[in-house]
């Protein structure tokens, strides 16, 4: 036999061989996959933002079809996502509430230095410097590592501190993620205020550091006519379940630390909002 | 014994240190910039690899021996390689999605990567470059062991080289280089410098492990 022909035959057959046992592993140990995840990945945003708290979108699908979990998590997918995920999965449309983020500080120019701080601009450099440069240990450094992050343009540093833009946030909670402080914060789109300040310092602490921080005096948990509000930390908690968004607490807050991000100021008598669905 | 001993050994860490191949021997350099931004994807990536050089090498050693070599078939060596070695990652990629679902899920992702990756080929071939001689030497258990360890240690050179370089590009991110260097350049750049570190273990080995045994 001539040894081109020999050469090849033994190539021949040994990919022929290789291809069956792979046809025949394939056939033998092949792992069924619900044809639904595929169909459910392709309804998601596809941003593997990982807003849904899962490890990206087809990670979210596998959970949604495999363990039952909730339609409504993808943010940027929006009501058209969750929809079309209830179609494929014949689920009755379940209540969405959108949440947004929202910066839980106030400080930027309201807040003093520790030091001048003059290297890499980063929140996340600044912030494992000497336990970072602003006064408050606890508020926003205004480097814009979140600016960075978002990928809908929504969050910018405005006079020193990060500031949503919540009609272009989606609630993909990457931001809330990224800062090392985790000043950023997540609450449902209603006519109710914040709490503007993170500092869970003692008043005195807080007077020093900034103007505008929460000192925990706790006027607002008193004047609260719905008993909606509670000192944790000496930082005052707004419960969103009972908050009718009356606005007095933002009115008699000493330190103007709860303000409105959006909305207004409802009638004393307002029922709770219900979170409005996107 | 001991001259086995001393043997496996000088192989084994010469293949990490001295002959490590991707700081030293510039073989699998792809895998090594692509995955090595990460902690997680650079050890899974590093296990994956050691386990298919492993198999690899157990495969196509033989194979050269007792197909190839017996027939006049060297020349053929390379593409029966690449055919050998990705039909054995596709089945181990199968058998692993079957029966252990969770080492899938960490190596899994990593397997199609390294299919016909070049240093996976290169352990194969030069294996049998090195040792096919001692097959008539000390007999084709002894060689067959040699090329396992050199595999092995290949693959933990591998590991090493992921590991340390993902360390230094954790810093590289966090560093402000100027404009033009941001990216792959600084990257390059500081993989000839882990390169070149690495340059410094020449001779150590045989030398520590000969005065040793």
């Amino acid at each position: 036999m001539s040894p081109v022909l020999f050469a090849v035959i033994v190539l021949g057959i040994l990919g022929l061989a290789g291809g069956v046992i792979l046809v025949l592993a394939s056939k033998f140990m092949a792992v069924y996959e619900d044809p639904r995840i595929a169909e459910v990945t392709e309804c998601l945003a596809g941003a593997n933002c990982g807003g849904c708290g899962y490890a990206g979108c087809a990670d979210y699908a596998e959970a949604i079809v495999k363990n039952g979990a909730p339609t409504f998590k993808c943010a940027p997918g929006g009501d058209k996502a969750a929809d079309a995920i209830n179609r494929i999965m014949g689920q009755a449309e379940g209540d969405r509430p959108s949440l947004r983020a929202y910066v839980a500080c106030a400080g930027g120019e309201n807040c003093g230095k520790r030091f001048d701080y003059q290297g890499l601009q980063t929140c996340a450099a600044a912030a494992g410097i000497a336990g970072g440069p602003s006064a408050c240990s606890f508020g926003c450094l205004g480097l814009g590592d979140c600016t960075r992050v978002c990928k809908f343009d929504a969050i910018h540093v405005v006079d020193g501190v990060a500031k949503v833009d919540r009609t272009k946030c989606t609630g993909c909670t990457v931001c809330t993620t990224v800062c090392p402080r985790g000043v950023i914060k997540m609450k449902t789109i209603a006519s109710q205020p914040a709490v503007k300040c993170a500092n869970k310092e003692k008043g005195a602490a807080v007077n020093k550091a900034c103007k505008v921080g929460c000192i925990g005096c706790g006027l607002c948990a008193k004047n609260c006519p719905n008993g909606a509000i509670a000192v944790e930390n000496n930082v005052a908690v707004i419960d969103y379940t009972k908050c009718n968004g009356c606005g007095t607490c933002a009115e008699k807050c000493p330190k103007k630390a709860i303000q409105w991000i959006e909305g207004r100021p409802q009638p004393m008598n307002a029922a709770v909002p219900e979170p409005k669905v996107l | 014994m001991s001259l086995h001993v001393a043997t496996f050994a000088t192989i084994f860490f010469s293949m990490i240190l001295v002959n490590n191949y991707v700081l030293v021997q510039f073989l699998g350099i792809c895998p090594f910039l692509g995955v090595s931004k990460k902690l997680d994807s650079s050890v899974g990536m590093g296990l994956a690899v050691i386990a298919v050089m492993l198999i690899a090498t157990a495969v196509t050693f033989p194979l050269q021996m007792f197909l190839l070599d017996a027939n006049g078939l060297g020349y053929m060596q390379t593409i029966i390689f690449i055919l050998v070695i990705a039909v054995l990652v596709q089945l181990i990629e199968i058998t692993l999605k079957r029966y252990i679902p969770a080492l899938y899920k960490g190596l899994g992702v990593y397997l199609p990567l390294i299919t016909t990756n070049c240093c996976v080929l290169g352990v194969t071939i030069l294996s049998v470059q090195n040792y096919s001689a001692d097959v008539a030497a000390y007999g084709f258990g002894f060689a067959y062991a040699e090329a396992l360890i050199c595999a092995v240690g290949a693959g933990v050179g591998f590991l090493v080289a992921m590991l340390l370089f993902c360390g230094v590009r954790q810093r590289v991110e966090n560093a402000n280089p100027p404009e033009s260097f941001k990216g792959l350049p600084i990257t390059l750049v500081s993989a000839s410098i882990t390169s070149l570190s690495f340059m410094g273990f020449g001779g150590l080995v045989e030398n520590i492990i000969n005065a040793l045994m």
